[in-house]
């Protein structure tokens, strides 16, 4: 998030698109639910379910999934046409407004066109582009929804051309804000977790921060950027990744075409898995270590606003188990090197050093409720909001940015649109969440379909049925509503009963490398 | 702005009532509905006061302070009151708190212990509601409940599900989900706000009925590992057991305001799974066998050494985790960038 949760009821206008905040983001959710109530806040929401969120906004609008550029494109074309654009910001702080309204202002973007492309009424879009350009202060919420498609890169792009020619960037209770969907997903890519940058988004490719890691851990470094989770996958499959080493993670179920992913774990020389369970993805190990849950052991978390926060032992791990780290300095020192930390705050205090934007995030200075991102030194007091008076980069530069349909559309032989997700009682793949009995029992496997297209194939509500697509079947229960587009199915990936990623396209965006999740084409059938 | 409590001189913020004067000084006046994230209610009225100046006595909850306001929040009339107020609240139920779960952290018997109430003077709860055992996580014992109406403020302005609410009138008014269906068959998401709020035993932690009492358990704050919200809470811990018995949600929190989702508040059955490994594992003839620590190590150092040695270091690749701290996906970087000598390193953010 370019902003923090607190600034949520600063904005007067919030866009949710590609976001079911109540189900994957309950208490921010919870937020902009009292912003509503509080009458300070208008929101639109617009998701080809009706998702909770819409009972609270001022306008829902159900789009076709992957239409999104289309959609704000549409919104950016009316707030130029209408002048309720931020011309000062626009003059100030962006550049390459030319070429961008140059695509903006195509034909092909008009209220009428983008009707046709995205399944909004056109006098709808029209309503929205008002209400959010008007807006003194908006901000925009997003996840997956958003970033999971073949066009993610662009999808992204977008939402912040948006807020940008609004000038809703770099103020408080602004701005472009991904709701990141893991407890540490942030601080994962914060601290490198990503084969294109070292911590704190140096990037490998760049000679000084190459120079800078390697004299500080006293060794040569490579640098080509690395292999992304998808590409791993691949190449197990081909024969050109020999060994996986796979901390805490469960690509079984969610990688996209589980046929492929299952075949390319069959194929890889030897894989080492490190969790709390035999999960899925760990019967394919050949060598398995236990770790350390959460509750067992110190360290920190880096959440959605960019917060870290200490997180706190709670109770001793069972015999026999050891912390990540120990785990991974053990590995490191059987492989010849020489690794020292003897507890956890060690490896923080070389994080302070080597991280720049955690430069002042301390052990000791930290406190219970954290700093926030960047701080790069100890007098220095954290960031709320990202951007303020100038960006990151100088000028915020606007690109223009086309219209691309997704990889695959529905056919006669698979009519519909399937789109994935998650559902409020679970979590990502189900590895902490379903040992709770009771979630289980509030929620299990399920293919939403509209009461329309189940009428048409006389499908009944629980009634299982099979879901296929060109990689793969599986059979689920029905959920029929009328909160959900014609045309579209939604499947959530948590279950290893009815795993929707056996069904999912695995193309990718050719830069962000993220799998089309949230559009494939699909058909149901009856099981009888 | 000075205030006077008990003729001693307290320096009061503008913005503030004098209950909020009193216990932000550490000084204890019994109040039932008020609760600083749900507000002024003025409701239950065991707060009252006098204040100089002013007719008959004040509820202190919803009483803003004025410079050189007197106030006396123990005289025998103010106390008197205070008892027939907290004496009704406990004759209208059945507030056992012999094997109450909320026994020792019930706002009610605290209100009781100061004013020094042994038992009820009354008989007026008369058996009428059943437990509501429906919801999976949640249990409704309403003949527990003091109407103070916290939890239903908490779910329709704090988490702003709107399910709870006040249904009939007078003696019979009762909270009802939904118009009045079992909490179970609502619409109730069981973020568990309700449970946080309530100050009596009416809305309790199913999973930890039976589990201890809130004396014997320790509290350790942290933060969910659940979404990325990064909500922090108490666990609340059995230390003979050393198992988790239930989290609450930490009030002053930035990120949370003390509230938490479904999963964060219930579902930590995953720590203390029967399930969990407990011992390196190596795979021989296709099945998982024990090993020590050292084997295991050793086997992982030595296979993906030679697998560097003869194919070179970009045939192996990397998983970091979005579960795990920052410092631990720090180290697991510099494994895969260092030792192995590879950007082969990914997780699951696009996923």
């Amino acid at each position: 998030m370019t902003n923090d949760i607190a600034g949520i009821k600063k904005a007067d206008v919030i866009l949710i698109i590609g976001s079911d905040t109540s189900a994957a983001h309950p208490v921010i959710a919870a937020r902009i639910k009292q912003a509503v109530r509080e009458g300070t806040t208008k929101v639109i929401v617009i998701d080809p379910k009706e998702i909770v969120m819409a009972d609270y906004a001022e306008i829902y609008a159900a789009h076709r999934p992957g239409s999104d550029v289309a959609v704000m494109n549409c919104m950016m074309q009316e707030i130029l046409k209408n002048g309720w654009e931020d011309k000062e910001y626009i003059k100030e702080r962006l550049e390459g407004f030319e070429e961008f309204k140059a695509e903006i202002m195509k034909e092909k973007y008009s209220p009428e066109n983008v009707e046709i492309l995205s399944g909004i009424k056109a006098e709808t879009l029209r309503k929205i582009a008002e209400l959010f350009g008007k807006a003194k202060t908006a901000s925009l919420y997003y996840a997956m929804g958003i970033t999971q498609h073949t066009t993610g890169r662009d999808n992204v792009w977008t939402t912040a051309n948006l807020q940008m020619i609004c000038g809703n960037l770099g103020v408080e209770g602004g701005g472009v804000n991904p709701l990141r969907g893991q407890s540490n997903v942030q601080g994962a890519c914060d601290m490198g977790g990503l084969p294109n940058v070292y911590p704190g988004y140096q990037k490998v490719v760049d000679a000084n921060a190459q120079a800078k890691f390697e004299k500080a851990w006293n060794c040569k470094l490579d640098n080509k950027t690395g292999i992304t989770v998808t590409e791993m996958i691949d190449g197990a499959y081909d024969g050109t990744v020999k060994a996986l080493y796979v901390m805490g993670e469960n690509p079984f179920l969610s990688d996209p075409d589980q046929k492929h992913v299952i075949a390319a774990m069959e194929k890889v020389d030897f894989m080492v898995v490190q969790d709390m369970f035999i999960t899925e993805t760990a019967e394919f190990a050949d060598v398995i270590l236990p770790a350390a849950a959460y509750a067992e052991k110190d360290g920190h978390f880096t959440n959605t606003e960019r917060r870290v926060q200490r997180i706190n032992k709670v109770i001793e791990p069972p015999e026999g188990v050891k912390t990540d780290w120990e785990i991974v300095q053990l590995i490191a020192n059987a492989m010849g090197s020489d690794w020292n930390y003897e507890t956890v705050k060690d490896i923080t205090k070389e994080i302070n050093q080597l991280t720049p934007q955690y430069g002042g995030i301390t052990w000791e200075r930290i406190g219970r409720f954290g700093l926030q991102w960047p701080c790069p030194n100890e007098e220095h007091p954290g960031t709320p909001y990202l951007h303020k008076g100038k960006f990151a980069r100088g000028k915020g530069l606007l690109s223009p940015i086309a219209f691309k349909e997704p990889d695959e559309l529905p056919d006669e032989e698979y009519p519909l649109i399937l789109t994935t997700g998650r559902v409020l009682q679970q979590f990502h793949t189900g590895t902490m969440s379903r040992k709770t009995e009771g979630l289980n029992n509030l929620a299990g496997p399920m293919v939403m379909i509209s009461v329309v297209d189940a009428e048409q194939m006389r499908i009944s509500n629980s009634e299982i049925v099979k879901i296929a697509t060109r990689r793969g079947e599986i059979t689920a229960p029905a959920f029929v509503t009328k909160r959900i587009l014609q045309g579209v199915i939604y499947i959530p990936f948590h279950y290893k009963e009815s795993p929707a990623n056996v069904l999912t396209n695995p193309a990718l965006d050719p830069i962000a490398k993220i799998p089309e999740y949230k559009v494939c084409a699909a058909r149901i059938e009856k099981v009888l | 702005m000075i205030v006077y409590l008990n003729g001693k001189a307290y320096k009061a913020k503008p913005d503030e009532t004098v209950l909020q004067l009193a216990l932000r000084n550490g000084i204890y006046i019994p109040h039932l509905c008020y609760h600083e994230k749900t507000g002024k209610a003025a409701k239950c009225r065991a707060c009252v006061v006098e204040v100089e100046g002013m007719p008959g006595l004040k509820t202190s909850c919803n009483l803003p302070v004025s410079d050189g306001m007197y106030v006396t929040i123990n005289s025998e009339k103010v106390l008197q009151a205070q008892r027939v107020v907290v004496d009704l609240a406990l004759s209208s139920g059945q507030h056992d708190c012999l094997s109450c779960e909320q026994n020792g952290d019930c706002e009610l018997q605290d209100a009781a212990y100061y004013l020094g109430i042994e038992r009820p003077s009354f008989q007026l709860y008369d058996d009428k509601y059943e437990m509501d055992d429906s919801s999976e996580f949640i249990r409704v014992d309403r003949s527990k409940c003091i109407n103070c109406g916290r939890c239903v403020e908490g779910c329709n302005y704090t988490v702003v599900n709107e399910v709870l609410n006040f249904g009939n009138r007078g003696f019979e008014t009762k909270i009802v989900f939904d118009g009045d269906l079992p909490m179970g068959t609502s619409a109730c998401v069981q973020c568990g706000e309700c449970v946080q709020l309530c100050p009596v035993g009416c809305l309790i932690d199913k999973r930890a009925i039976g589990s201890g009492r809130v004396w014997e358990l320790e509290k350790v704050e942290t933060v969910c590992p659940y979404c990325g919200v990064g909500c922090r809470f108490e666990v609340h811990i059995d230390r003979k057991r050393e198992k988790i018995v239930r989290v609450t949600g930490v009030e002053d929190s930035p990120t949370n305001n003390g509230m938490l989702c479904v999963k964060g508040r219930y579902g930590f059955d995953f720590v203390n799974s029967e399930e969990r490994l407990t011992s390196p594992l190596i795979k021989e003839n296709g099945k998982f066998k024990e090993a020590s620590w050292d084997e295991a190590i050793s086997l992982v150092a030595s296979k993906l050494s030679s697998l560097k040695k003869e194919f070179g270091s970009d045939s192996i690749a990397g998983l970091a985790s979005a579960k795990v701290t920052n410092e631990e996906n720090f180290v697991f970087q510099k494994l895969i960038r260092k030792e192995v000598g590879t950007n082969n390193i990914d997780h699951c953010a696009r996923l």
